[in-house]
């Protein structure tokens, strides 16, 4: 294999088996490679940790069972018994950005949360599906949301604009935090590794600090999925509960 | 100037939004310890919007990250 010097060729999407629709390139890519080994390992986790469930559970059961619990109790204290419906798919999507977080780490792979498009998808995903609900369940009155209660018409005319800026940035933050740690976190790691690889004997400090950015890697990695799934699950509770 | 020089000292200009990271990151940990060594009892409470307020502080600092790399890269 040849040594990648340049710390962002990590993130260039390859063909590896050309498909064309009509006009269309839909190859299948190393993203799509990724993106189907993370969709099958989760639901093997699932599948196979809840296989004859006993009530004391072995290691596999338990972690699929502590991964349900845990976002479920996410879900359940942060928008209230009305939320559970959506767990599912808040579950989907904790456990598709974590994985992609964490396989991502693994050398010579491909992190799939580090394109901005992939981060973008889930983000507008979950921002179109919070204002629908949100104009679902309470009509043209979601538009109230936006006028906070017990100010001032004066103020009211600075405030509304910067209301409405903030919760159409949703979006954006959300799919950028996540995009930026990745990328940020996968680069510093290249960049060190490539120290290592052009300085002969003094490689071991590169090394030292590359051990040290990879266990960083891995807290930002879950903390990152936790972040985007927790800020989902409170977005959903503005838009059911609306403050 | 060229472009290409312009765009290297654009993008160390925009890691100057770090030092915001990590100021604020600093605050959050500080909190953390201040109200854990008051109340020791509160950790199972306080610990998870710690680690919040520490993911989303970082995410501010790498909004500048990622402007930084925009202009190296994009444009």
């Amino acid at each position: 294999m040849t040594i990648e010097l340049h710390p962002l060729a990590q993130f260039t999407v390859e063909r590896i088996l050309p498909l064309r629709v009509g006009q269309i390139d839909v190859s299948f890519t190393n993203a799509a490679l990724m993106m189907a080994i993370i969709v099958c390992l989760i639901t093997a986790l699932i599948v196979f940790g809840t296989r004859r469930a006993s009530l004391v559970p072995g290691r596999l059961q338990s972690v699929a069972e502590i991964s349900y619990e845990f976002v479920a109790d996410m879900v359940e204290s942060n928008v209230g018994p009305e939320g559970l419906p959506y767990f599912p798919f808040v579950f989907s999507l904790f456990m598709f950005i974590l994985f992609s977080n964490l396989l991502g780490l693994i050398p010579y792979s491909f992190t799939v949360t580090g394109q901005i498009i992939v981060t973008f998808a889930l983000a507008l995903t979950v921002f179109i599906g919070v204002t629908i609900i949100g104009f679902i369940k309470h009509g043209l009155h979601f538009l109230r949301f936006f006028v906070p209660e017990g100010v001032p018409i004066v103020l009211l005319v600075i405030l509304v604009p910067i209301e409405v800026l903030s919760y159409f940035i949703r979006p954006f933050t959300l799919s950028i935090r996540l995009f930026a740690n990745m990328l940020a976190g996968h680069t510093m790691l290249g960049i060190f590794a490539g120290f290592a690889a052009i300085i002969g004997i003094f490689a071991i400090f590169p090394i030292a600090i590359d051990v040290v950015l990879l266990a960083l890697e891995l807290l930002v990695a879950t903390l990152q999925a936790y972040v985007f799934a927790i800020l989902s699950c409170l977005y959903l509770n503005d838009a059911i509960h609306m403050h | 100037m060229d472009v290409a020089s312009a765009k290297l000292i654009g993008a160390g200009l925009a890691c100057i939004a770090l030092v915001g990271a990590g100021i604020g990151i600093g605050n959050v940990f500080a909190s953390l310890i201040n109200s854990l060594a008051r109340n020791p009892a509160a950790q199972g409470q306080v610990q998870p919007f710690a680690f919040l307020g520490f993911a989303l502080a970082e995410a501010t600092g790498l909004f500048g990250l990622a402007i930084a790399f925009l202009i190296l890269f994009v444009f």
